[in-house]
């Protein structure tokens, strides 16, 4: 056994629940929660930082999964695209407006790139204030970090407005 | 009536599991399963001297390692020439793993098995592979002077030579009023989807049969390649393609050494086995397309009307040609466009490089053929002084002139004759759209502030819809569901919507009563794939068909039972209905049970089929002729192709102090037929035009003269963020087929194609300099416009003078 082979037990919280996975210590975030918690929804683009499809929130903040040792989420929170939506307390769920916002406004093709703008666009969405209108800028700034093949972003950054709106409106 | 949703921009259904991560990709199945590793050759030609297995085998998870002698029977055959032609003399293909010699950076040498994927490279990584170096060929130049030969028996490096012509085109040239000639270049870049490609399998050694799901636009020609390879009964073999997270051409290929490898090893070892290609994999292994020289001859009249049009077409198809020449054919045969050109010949020499295979990338030779033909139009323009748009107005076909037959052969061995279209309304749309005629008040405002402006245009038409053939399957069940099933795969463009809508409008039922699953061999095994814009011709109308075919028989089964003509009954919303008598009806879902006489009786609705229910003793329960069953199933195959067409315009603003080259307005008009889905069609339009403005100014593979490509990473390969894609303007036309139950043509790939040469004509408009080398970069055109030597367009001598340019 080499030493990148040492297995540490990782106590995380994924999505609200309490989550533990003993996994070698050079294994990714994003392969852990992929294949170690069964979390398939976050995708693996390029396993080198750049496309984002492997985007998820720890303690709150967007990160690159892929960049990220297992290991280094030890006792911190985690947020994945299928954390996104909230139960609706009947057995079903309700989606995130950013969700709702990208199928509304045809803002995936193929899906594979989608988890990360999601996660990325809901977290921006929900740190600012969404009684301020909503700006190119910001729209541009919260989708620009991450690489899409199929829709060529125009109906991403409509889906951004679109899902701004439905919070603003929810006040 | 609720139920036509046929041209309706209904919402998809995919993206119910999609948005919620609840997808299903390649690399989601099989968490148990082993995974394949790959060495893969360093070097971009070389003869393989020895493989040393020996560091990896103590490296613990270590399950298995494969290398070319240990590859039987068919395996170790070289793999197949997917679409052989006359003129494809010297076909070359690999192994799946190679047998001796390299022939490119990327190609795959040893398959490693091991219990996961980190330790299945920490293996890969301690096998040592000797190489003795041979001379490297790169880049279609290179290939043409054919110094070094990349496989030694075909020392010009030509695979293949294609010819077309349409006339005698060197007396027709002599005669011309006017010849120019001209030279270009187009680089290569590739499909790049965002998920890899993936394969895996199971054996189940107690049935002998495997499974093998593959990321791939053709799961049932995958299916026949590895019962072939992998010498099995077909009925032993399906194949599944499971959510594709994008293809754009590159999953077509077939079978990728790692769609037979990764089956082999699961049935040797008799576990799950999987491969999931990284991102440089990906890069180094898969496809690319686009490189080609063009030589460029062309006659024309005082007006600017072609007369004679000879192209010569150097193509590079890198290593090997398991897609034969079907690329440089569809540049051949769609070089023509909208056009009338009287005498055409075309030679295309498509040659071996030491390069990673080309193959189909959305466009498929489109591009480049859309590029040569327009810069020729842009040519004469400038020679004549004459607006470019009025040019291309002057040689359109015209609408009363269809079908318009080019002489030609297309891609699918049928003859290029144009269905239908109406490309001067195309142009005029397209001048409105851009607002083409204020363009110089543009530049002269972009001048104030600095800046260099210039429009181009480029219009094209698009084989659509190829054969030979699709089929669809449509069943209703008892439960009023209605399962629909084609062959033909998805890789993200909203079949199960589309497919869905034109059953729901066929058929009379809600759409939420509809359920379609494409590319799953075990549905149907009938198919041939997803590619030249041919989903929603091909297996649309194969749908449309069969849900014909069910409706015809539901109307026959009904009219029995209420005693009335077929002819009087209407199907709605689920329900078979006499017109115009609100009651007389029957729901569909019971004339699916009927359909079916029955002994037993498994659930309520059954009852109504069993035999002491039925009373009618006069026929046998299922009549001569008939079969159970409220399903049918019919296939849609097209005499030839559908051409589809549009007009681009693209205006661009140039930094003069750093060369930034900013796409500030692109305009597109679109007609693809009869449209299915609005919404899904306009989704197509904008991701293809990312693409085209991607190979345009961005995108290209930068190898270096050893075959070392320099930039195989997300970091380096400069694919458009959202910065990088311009703002759309979109109008439509619509001509419908006259070739198809639907009317309608493809539009998949229409949005990539006409990018590169709307980009190239407004850049050399803005600049006064010719443009002759695509994809062009900041710092090439800070070179170019240093260069003294670069060629000045007539426009800027005669607009010198105005002090546009300095």
């Amino acid at each position: 056994m080499t030493n990148v082979d040492i297995e540490r037990t990782v106590t995380v919280t994924v999505n609200g629940v309490p989550r533990e996975a003993t996994v070698p210590v050079r294994r990714l975030l994003s392969d852990a929660l992929r294949h170690d918690l069964g979390l398939t929804g976050t995708h693996v683009g390029c396993e080198h930082g750049v496309c984002g499809a492997c985007t998820v929130l720890v303690d709150g903040d967007p990160v690159r999964s892929c960049l990220m040792l297992a290991v280094q989420v030890d006792g911190r929170s985690v947020t994945t695209v299928e954390g996104l939506a909230r139960d609706d307390n009947r057995g079903g769920q309700v989606l995130h407006p950013v969700q709702e916002a990208f199928r509304e406004c045809h803002a995936l093709q193929c899906g594979f790139c989608t988890p990360g703008f999601l996660i990325t666009i809901a977290a921006g969405l929900e740190k600012r204030d969404n009684t301020v209108e909503l700006t190119e800028e910001e729209v541009d700034d919260m989708v620009g970090g991450n690489l899409c093949r199929c829709t060529g972003y125009a109906n991403i950054k409509k889906a951004v407005h679109h899902a701004a709106a439905t919070m603003r409106d929810a006040g | 009536m609720t139920t036509k949703l046929f041209g309706e921009p209904v919402r998809r259904r995919e993206d119910a599991r999609l948005i919620v991560g609840k997808g299903r990709y390649l690399d989601d199945i099989g968490h148990s399963a082993l995974a394949a590793a790959f060495v893969r050759s360093p070097h971009a030609h070389a003869r393989i001297t020895d493989i040393d297995v020996e560091g990896a085998l103590d490296v613990e998870g270590l399950v298995a390692i494969y290398t070319y002698e240990d590859l039987h029977g068919a395996m170790a055959e070289p793999l197949p020439v997917l679409i052989p032609h006359p003129q494809l003399t010297a076909a070359r293909t690999g192994h799946p793993l190679a047998n001796g010699e390299v022939n490119h950076v990327g190609e795959a040498v040893v398959m490693v098995v091991a219990t996961d994927r980190y330790i299945a490279e920490d293996a890969a990584e301690r096998i040592v592979v000797s190489y003795e170096e041979l001379p490297v060929v790169v880049g279609v130049d290179a290939a043409r002077e054919a110094a070094h030969a990349v496989h030694d028996e075909i020392p010009d490096n030509v695979g293949a030579r294609h010819h077309q012509e349409t006339g005698d085109v060197e007396p027709a040239l002599a005669a011309s009023p006017h010849t120019l000639s001209f030279t270009q270049y187009i680089e290569r870049s590739a499909s790049m989807p965002m998920e890899g490609k993936g394969v895996h399998a199971r054996w189940d050694a107690d049935d002998r049969s495997l499974r093998v799901y593959s990321s791939t636009q053709a799961s049932t020609s995958v299916r026949a390649a590895i019962a072939a390879k992998l010498e099995l009964s077909l009925e032993k073999v399906e194949v599944v393609a499971p959510d594709v997270g994008g293809g754009f051409g590159v999953k077509i290929v077939h079978p990728w050494p790692e769609e037979l490898l990764v089956p082999m090893a699961a049935i040797a070892l008799g576990q799950e086995v999987k491969w999931s290609e990284d991102r440089r994999e990906h890069f180094i292994s898969s496809a690319h397309e686009r490189q080609q020289r063009q030589d460029v001859t062309v006659g024309y009249d005082d007006d600017g009307r072609i007369t004679a049009l000879d192209v010569h077409v150097w193509h590079d198809h890198g290593a090997y040609t398991p897609y034969g020449i079907i690329v440089p054919i569809i540049t051949a045969t769609q070089l023509v466009g909208p056009y009338v050109i009287p005498v055409y010949r075309v030679i295309v020499e498509s040659v071996y490089t030491n390069t990673v295979i080309v193959t189909p990338y959305r466009g498929a030779g489109r591009p480049q053929a859309c590029y040569a033909m327009e810069r020729t139009m842009d040519r004469i323009a400038d020679a004549l002084d004459l607006d470019r748009a009025v040019v291309r107005e002057r040689n359109l076909i015209q609408p009363s002139q269809f079908p318009y037959d080019q002489h030609l052969t297309f891609q699918d061995g049928r003859p290029v004759i144009y269905d239908s279209g109406d490309y001067p309304g195309l142009l005029d749309k397209l001048r409105a759209l851009v607002d083409w005629s204020s363009v110089e008040d543009l530049r002269a405002q972009a001048a104030a502030r600095g800046k260099l402006l210039g429009i181009g245009m480029a219009l094209y038409v698009e084989g659509t819809g190829p054969g030979p053939y699709e089929g669809g399957h449509v069943q209703v069940l008892g439960s009023g569901k209605v399962l629909v099933a084609t062959g033909l795969t998805s890789q993200g463009q909203g079949h199960e919507t589309s497919f869905a809508q034109i059953v729901a409008s066929e058929l009379g039922v809600p759409i939420e009563d509809v359920e379609v699953t494409t590319g799953d061999t075990r549905r149907f095994p009938y198919a041939v794939g997803t590619f030249a814009s041919r989903a929603a011709v091909m297996s649309g109308n194969a749908i449309a068909l069969a849900a014909r075919g069910v409706r015809e028989k539901a109307l026959r089964i009904a009219a029995d039972v209420l005693e009335v003509d077929p002819g009087d009954l209407e199907i709605d919303e689920g329900l078979v209905q006499v017109k115009g008598v609100p009651g007389t009806s029957i729901p569909l879902r019971t004339v699916a049970v009927l359909s079916n006489p029955l002994r037993y009786a498994f659930d309520e609705a059954a009852k109504q089929a069993t035999q002491f229910t039925t009373h009618d003793d006069t026929r046998p329960p299922v009549a001569e002729g008939d079969a159970p069953g409220l399903e049918h199933r019919d296939y849609y195959s097209p005499i030839r192709s559908t051409f589809a067409s549009g007009a681009h315009a693209a205006v661009v603003e140039i930094d003069t102090q750093t060369w930034e080259i900013d796409v500030v307005k692109y305009a597109v008009v679109h007609d693809c037929g009869n449209v299915v889905n609005p919404m899904i069609v306009e989704g197509q339009v904008h991701g293809g035009v990312a693409q085209g403005v991607a190979g345009a100014l961005y995108e290209r593979m930068a190898y270096d003269k050893d075959g070392q490509l320099q930039n195989a990473s997300f970091m380096d390969f400069l694919m458009p963020y959202a910065s990088e894609v311009p703002d759309i303007d979109i109008d439509h036309q619509q001509t419908p087929s006259p070739l198809n139950p639907l009317g309608i043509k493809g539009a998949g790939e229409a949005g990539v194609i006409p990018g590169t040469a709307a980009i190239a004509s407004a850049i050399e408009d803005a600049v006064g300099r010719r443009i002759a080398a695509m994809p062009i970069s900041p710092t090439e055109l800070y070179d170019l416009m240093r260069n003294d030597d670069t060629e000045l367009t007539e426009a800027h001598r005669r607009r010198s003078g105005t002090g546009a340019m300095a």
